[in-house]
């Protein structure tokens, strides 16, 4: 049971990296992508009726994750207070730029939720990145399954004391912003046209070619922080199928953004983000927050919730997952197709 | 930890604060915006439509600073009050996880679809998408209400061994009689509030000739909702959920009505400001036996006081709860006054031409927004010291490890933010109000000349 709610957290979370990811990614790229008022508008425009709905894994993924892991949720929110409230705030600034731009018709303004745009996007992925470098690496639990992390220390490989953030989760913070920001640019490229479809694609393809090469940095330093990762793949060699498909979307990555084959390059990174999410995830399980002294961890057993109230809410999960499921198909069917801004909207 | 435990408390209540006053306005418009949109689809007149629009445009800058500022709110309970997640996480998470299951995900495809989806999909789906909007933000209300009422009234769970707790039935909690009247008397209160916005606007609008065919559907609809909507606040509603107050947190009752001693039979103290040193209240103006009365349907029950229970289960702030207490009772009142009034013109047919009258409505907008924040304070003040009432206390709750400053750097960082905040959404109301309900590219109407 336990693993059932560990897979359903999973795959909230990785649902919200692939959804919200790229509306991130636009977010990051829109900036550089966009030459005018009017390309921006394009962007704005292309994840304008989804993004919202696409942040709402994150809440639900959130909720989910408190009521399946009572311990986990208090334990990792508690001890990565600072950064996660700074998440919040960009989370906000972000949500606001995306809404509010559009609403005056004034060059400063638009000017302005531009570079709040980007700056709150950009910032996110690299958080997101450094919270997932931080969950591999491992954090100080106690005995009572709390920590306090400082937010940085002083970034060195050797540091008796890392941070939230040092090397190891900088670096991972930077491969999660080169690959979504190639997701989001796959998107963009999907939904416009022209010139801006053109950008798009350049830019999709410089990000993947970045994306490899930290992929082959990060994948070495993380089995030298956290050499039990080997362990999973080693007793359970299925496994291996995830990096493969991680493997197999890197390639698509690189290949496919030039020949003018928009939706299977978005797909590829998509396939890229969930191989690398869900090796993560098999590589760490059963731990669901690995501590610095192996006997602290938290794991599915010791921080979930009553056997009862899973199974419960087994029952209202399954429910609510079938509705979402066809909300989205809904959604993106409805909105599917080039940007056009003559409709009203955003 | 004194310290990060006051800083956690302010924090929170800041931040709930502030968040709450826009679901308390968007669930209630979300029934009004499906109401104009009904109408319009029985009647086909036009104007309706019009106002089901600029209503969606307000209802959706309200709604995304509702989500905004939101979600801070369901991280706070792992950031700042890890222990009581630890302790409850099995009970309150269910309801939380099932707000973002169904509520969340229902409000966020249909509330895009009902903005930008008329003149693509058509008149039926954008009725049905307002349906949607309004189903999910009431869905919403109810699992926040839920997970309010559980703390307010702790139901549906058996304590462990260890002394933790965990859920043993789940119906229980799910239809916590508690939540009955806590939901019901909300959702009334977030009616009145978009009721009294909507007939004020109205009001406004007449005031300042401008708009008169709009004006006055605003003005119909905001005043047939406020009256029954006002109603409904003192009864059932209002009075079945002292009852189960008096039931349930006897402690919190007599707070609330400033009832320091045990009397029979008990009378309400209108007036006066209560003195917790001496146990009194300075100033009364009280009417005799009346409380007995309202809560035991009998002018001689005995009502204990303050004195009848020990005084560290005292809520920690009475003046406060008092004070807020008495503010919703007493707006409350006025609310009834002012919309049977309006109504009663109405149906005579002299409300549009009455300048007093709509003066009334249009400078009455801000209050029911403090009616029903004093409400939410009785509420959560009611329930102090206790996090989960009788079983789980505040000053356990918060999380173990984080200092008073790092809780103060980032309450100060919500202040800020939701200082820019408010002042946006402002200035896009001003807009949206000085901009009227007219669509784009139409010609002005001539004052007077259009009817209604």
């Amino acid at each position: 049971m336990e693993t059932i709610w560990f897979i359903a957290v999973a795959f909230m979370i990785a649902m919200y990296v692939l959804l919200d990811g790229f509306d991130l990614g636009a977010g990051a790229i829109h900036l550089a992508a966009a030459k005018n008022d009017r390309e921006r508008r394009t962007i704005i425009r292309a994840i304008g009726p989804v993004w919202d709905g696409n942040e709402v894994w994150l809440i639900a993924a959130g909720g989910t994750l408190f009521f399946a892991f009572p311990l986990l949720y208090a334990s990792s929110f508690s001890g990565f207070y600072l950064p996660l409230i700074i998440v919040l705030w960009l989370l906000m600034i972000r949500g606001l730029a995306v809404e509010l731009r559009g609403h005056l018709e004034n060059p400063l303004w638009a000017s302005f939720w531009d570079a709040a745009f980007f700056f709150g996007s950009s910032l996110l992925i690299v958080f997101y990145g450094a919270a997932l470098g931080n969950v591999v690496r491992g954090v100080p639990l106690n005995a009572d399954g709390y920590f306090f992390q400082p937010l940085w220390t002083d970034f060195s490989p050797f540091s008796e004391e890392p941070g939230i953030l040092d090397w190891y989760t900088v670096l991972i913070g930077l491969l999660a912003f080169t690959t979504l920001t190639a997701h989001g640019a796959n998107w963009i490229a999907l939904k416009t046209e022209n010139a801006l479809n053109a950008r798009s694609r350049r830019i999709s393809l410089a990000f993947s070619l970045a994306t490899a090469a930290l992929t082959l940095v990060a994948t070495p330093a993380t089995f030298w922080v956290s050499p039990w990762m080997l362990e999973g793949f080693l007793e359970r060699p299925y496994g291996l199928v995830l990096p493969l498909l991680a493997l197999a979307g890197l390639a698509g990555m690189i290949l496919l953004p030039l020949s003018g084959r928009d939706r299977p390059a978005f797909f590829a990174s998509g396939a890229y983000v969930l191989g690398m999410l869900g090796s993560t995830a098999f590589a760490v399980y059963p731990r669901v927050l690995p501590a610095v002294d192996p006997q602290n961890s938290l794991t599915i057993q010791n921080a979930a919730s009553s056997d009862y109230s899973q199974a419960v809410g087994l029952a209202w999960w399954s429910i609510g997952m079938v509705l979402a499921a066809v909300y989205f198909v809904l959604i993106y069917r409805l909105f599917r197709g080039k940007v056009n801004l003559e409709d009203e909207g955003y | 930890m004194e310290d990060a435990l006051l800083v956690s408390r302010l924090q929170f209540a800041f931040t709930v604060t502030y968040h709450y006053l826009f679901p308390m306005f968007t669930m209630g418009l979300a029934l009004l915006v499906f109401v104009l949109k009904t109408i319009y689809m029985r009647t086909g007149n036009d104007l309706y439509n019009e106002s089901a629009r600029f209503w969606g445009r307000i209802f959706a800058i309200s709604f995304v600073m509702g989500v905004v500022t939101g979600i801070p709110l369901e991280f706070q309970f792992g950031t700042n009050w890890a222990a009581f997640s630890a302790f409850t996480g099995d009970i309150i998470a269910q309801t939380l996880a099932m707000e973002g299951a169904f509520a969340f995900f229902l409000e966020s495809a249909f509330v895009g679809l009902f903005l930008f989806g008329e003149r693509r999909f058509g008149q039926r789906v954008h009725w049905f998408s307002s349906l949607m909007v309004f189903l999910g933000t009431w869905g919403s209300g109810y699992f926040i209400i839920t997970t309010n009422a559980w703390m307010q009234n702790p139901v549906g769970y058996r304590v462990l061994e260890n002394g933790n707790i965990e859920l043993n039935d789940y119906w229980a909690v799910l239809l916590n009689p508690w939540m009955v009247w806590q939901f019901l008397h909300n959702m009334g209160g977030a009616v009145v509030c978009a009721a009294f916005v909507m007939a004020g606007l109205g009001a406004f609008y007449l005031l300042s000739e401008r708009d008169h065919g709009y004006a006055r559907i605003f003005l119909k609809v905001g005043v047939v909702s406020g009256v029954l909507a006002s109603l409904w606040m003192l009864f059932p509603t209002g009075h079945f959920h002292s009852e189960m107050v008096a039931e349930e947190q006897p402690a919190t009752l007599a707070a609330m009505e400033g009832l320091f001693e045990t009397e029979q039979p008990a009378g309400i103290v209108i007036l006066g400001q209560p003195d917790v040193e001496n146990r009194t209240i300075d100033n009364p103006l009280v009417v005799p036996r009346a409380l007995s009365f309202l809560i035991y349907q009998n002018w001689n029950a005995e009502v204990k006081g303050l004195e009848a229970f020990p005084e560290e289960n005292w809520p920690d702030n009475i003046p406060l709860l008092y004070y807020s207490y008495h503010v919703m009772v007493g707006l409350g009142t006025i609310f009834i006054a002012v919309m049977v009034l309006a109504a009663f013109l109405l149906w005579r047919g002299r409300l549009y031409g009455s300048r007093w009258m709509l003066w009334v409505l249009m400078l009455a907008i801000p209050f029911p927004f403090i009616a029903n924040t004093a409400g939410w304070l009785t509420a959560e003040l009611g329930r102090q010291p206790w996090l989960a009432y009788g079983l789980f206390r505040t000053e356990e709750g918060v999380s173990p490890l984080i200092s008073s400053g790092s809780v103060l750097f980032t309450l100060i960082g919500f202040a800020g933010m939701y200082l820019i905040m408010g002042l946006l959404y402002i200035v896009l109301m001003v807009r949206e109000v000085s901009h009227g309900p007219q669509a784009e590219g139409e010609p002005q109407e001539e004052p007077g000349g259009v009817t209604a």
